[in-house]
């Protein structure tokens, strides 16, 4: 099933509760509800004000580098011998990830609300490090909380975030992995309401959080579709983005959404394989139900109880997903598909060798399923695939794989 | 009448307050749950909250979050803990029992299913702690519909507009989280304790429960005073942690807990 969507029936979601259909909403504990009621009412004020708006329009051209290239991988375009296949560069964004066109938004609005201390969850500390990195930029105290297998894996941006001034928490509680963080992360913010603004690194969480992460990602669909216009005359044909929690596949759906001549297509990670339940694919394998703040799909045993989850990128390992995907799934505007470990590897090595990009593990699995799409598209058509981040981050786990020392 | 109502308007004839203890059902094992809780009753318990277990306790405290893990290590389900209270039943008709947990575990039994349990098995009342009257039109009118006591949170951030409103969405009594913080954590300030529950009470006929950082029965009687019942988590379920391997032991343990914060809301009533 498909609806065509209209600009109309799209600027009225989500509803006045943050509802998407089914999903979404706002489900915490009493203690947190008057902060987001307090958020949700000055972020609507703040979008409409040209101050804060001029001032994210100038942070993201000067300090992010935006916008980023559209980029034509020609000698990939030949090699999978199907559809023209382009490349969004979020991976040349500042700190390297399209991260931190969110954590940027986010702390302007805490600085606009006057809230001094930034907390911020992160699994593979790319969120982390792009959030450390605008609170250093801005002045404001960070602690960030993240799993302590992940502290464990993910050293590198540990000493990253710590150099940019941030306060990195431990977490050992439950799977010690990025559900934890959220969940560490959402008891300091009961704790410290009236003075810390919570910067989620994602499209999920409580209401408003979807709405704004999708605003600020929202940039990459809307120069992608303009520059996909200047540079091939059309629309693409196919939309393609990894899907994790969901913020850069997000942010490049959104601006085309009603354009029913294009088909998007989110990258679910399949891990061992979808069959194994090892992977972190809600929305291909999940059903709906209730974590962190929101109604979505879920990774869950039967009993309700949240699933621990497999992907070889730590950004990709979360049960949950942001509700406007949920919501897109049903519908059928999108379709959400995945790919495992194996292929994701395979993805990283294809575009590394052939185009000279080294993307992240988490694009790695766009980039795999871009290739067998465009194969089997016609050579007039495009795909474009949202390079989210760039791979610096994951070659220890890349030489791990490949039983190399470094 | 509910049995929590009929409960509290007992005590409020008595000039007494309500005990009430929290300990999460399967925790250390789901064999003894049922005995602990008559063993709660027999130290002076007025109501139970039985907390249902969930892998990701947002709203909890390290200790509680604990007892979620040792509780879920033995599978203890939602259908689970509905059947410890009909056991409980067995020998008790009497003493009120609230299940509090999160939503998901009962979006995954299926609403419905889970109302007519728990009603079948005898529980009084529902405490979802991630469910605010906002996102409870589908869920609270099942509630209602079988005379189960939907219980909401209030806070210390909690408007008098939403006060009003929440206070609508519930019956039995509205529990009040005496701090910003999870269960188990900082130590409350009485004085704003008793402003805000004044306040509540003139907002709200319901009785109200005080809940978080009630650790002893000085504490207890305190928060007593200015308040229709005391709620107790933490301190207990951290005495079932440090007890866990010896039942008889941990039996002790809770009733000299309880007893002197019993003895400590009497005393308030002469």
């Amino acid at each position: 099933m498909s609806v065509k969507l209209t600009e109309e029936m799209l600027s009225a979601l989500p509803d006045a509760r943050g509802h998407f259909g089914a999903f979404g909403g706002r489900f915490v504990s009493e203690t947190l509800m008057d902060s987001l009621m307090t958020l949700e009412k000055e972020y609507a004020r703040l979008k409409k004000d040209p101050e804060f708006q001029a001032r994210f329009d100038k942070e993201l051209a000067d300090y992010v580098g935006r916008p980023t290239p559209l980029y034509f991988a020609e000698r990939l375009t030949r090699e999978t011998g199907g559809a023209q296949i382009w490349l969004k560069r979020e991976d040349l964004c500042h700190t390297g990830a399209h991260k931190v066109n969110n954590t940027i938004g986010q702390a302007l609005l805490a600085s606009f609300l006057g809230k001094k201390r930034i907390i911020a969850e992160t699994g593979a500390g790319q969120h982390g490090v792009a959030t450390a990195t605008v609170c250093a930029r801005l002045g404001l105290e960070c602690h960030v909380f993240m799993g302590a297998e992940d502290v464990q894996r993910q050293s590198l941006n540990v000493f990253r975030m710590k150099l940019l001034g941030a306060t990195v928490h431990s977490v050992q509680g439950g799977t010690k992995t990025l559900k934890d963080a959220m969940n560490d992360a959402m008891r300091d913010w009961v704790a410290n309401v009236d003075d810390t603004f919570y910067i989620i690194g994602t499209v999920a969480g409580p209401h408003p959080y979807p709405l704004l992460v999708r605003d600020f990602q929202s940039v990459i669909g809307r120069e992608t579709r303009r520059q996909a216009l200047e540079k091939t005359g059309k629309l693409p044909d196919a939309l393609v983005a990894c899907v994790g929690g969901g913020s850069n596949a997000i942010g490049m759906f959104y601006p085309f959404l009603a354009d029913e001549s294009v088909e998007l297509y989110g990258v679910e990670a399949g891990g061992l394989g979808i069959e194994t339940g090892k992977h972190a694919a809600p929305l291909c394998a999940g059903r709906p139900g209730v974590l962190h703040g929101n109604r979505t799909y879920l990774m869950e045993d039967e009993n309700g109880q949240i699933a621990g989850t497999h992907s070889v990128s730590a950004g990709l390992d979360y049960p949950g997903v942001g509700p406007e995907h949920s919501w897109l799934k049903d519908i059928g505007r999108a379709h959400y598909v995945s790919v495992t470990d194996d292929e994701a590897m395979e993805g990283f090595r294809k575009l590394t060798r052939v185009e000279g990009i080294m993307p992240a593990l988490e694009t790695a699995h766009a980039v795999a399923y871009a290739i067998k799409l465009a194969a089997t598209m016609d050579k007039d058509q495009t795909v474009v695939i949202n390079v989210s981040g760039r791979g610096d981050k994951d070659i220890n786990t890349v030489a791990k794989l490949e039983g190399i020392e470094i | 009448m509910s049995r929590i109502e009929g409960v509290l308007k007992a005590l409020k004839g008595q000039g007494r307050k309500a005990l009430i203890p929290y300990i999460t059902a399967g925790d250390p094992h789901p064999d003894v749950t049922v005995d602990l809780m008559h063993t709660l009753v027999k130290a002076g318990a007025d109501i139970i909250e039985l907390g249902v277990p969930f892998s990701d306790p947002m709203a909890d405290g390290p200790v509680i979050q604990l007892a979620c893990e040792r509780a879920l290590v033995h599978g203890t389900s939602l259908r689970q803990v509905i059947a410890m209270v009909k056991e409980f039943r067995k020998s008790d008709d009497q003493t009120p029992v609230v299940l509090m947990g999160y939503l998901n575990p009962m979006e995954a039994m299926g609403y419905e299913r889970f109302a007519d349990a728990a009603k079948d098995a005898g529980v009084d009342g529902i405490l979802t702690v991630d469910l605010p009257p906002e996102e409870a039109d589908e869920v609270a009118p099942l509630f209602t519909q079988r005379d189960l006591d939907a219980i909401f949170l209030l806070s210390p951030t909690t408007t008098d507009d939403r006060i009003r409103a929440i206070s609508e969405h519930s019956s039995g009594y509205v529990y009040y989280v005496s701090i910003k913080g999870v269960t188990g954590s900082a130590s409350i300030n009485v004085d704003e304790v008793a402003a805000k529950v004044g306040h509540i009470h003139e907002l709200t006929a319901l009785p109200v429960g005080v809940g978080f950082g009630i650790r002893d029965a000085e504490t207890a009687a305190a928060v007593g005073r200015v308040s229709d019942g005391v709620i107790v988590g933490s301190v207990l379920v951290d005495t079932i942690a440090r007890n866990q391997a010896d039942t008889d032991q941990l039996k002790r343990a809770l009733t000299d807990l309880l007893h002197p914060m019993r003895e400590a809301l009497d005393s308030l009533a002469s």
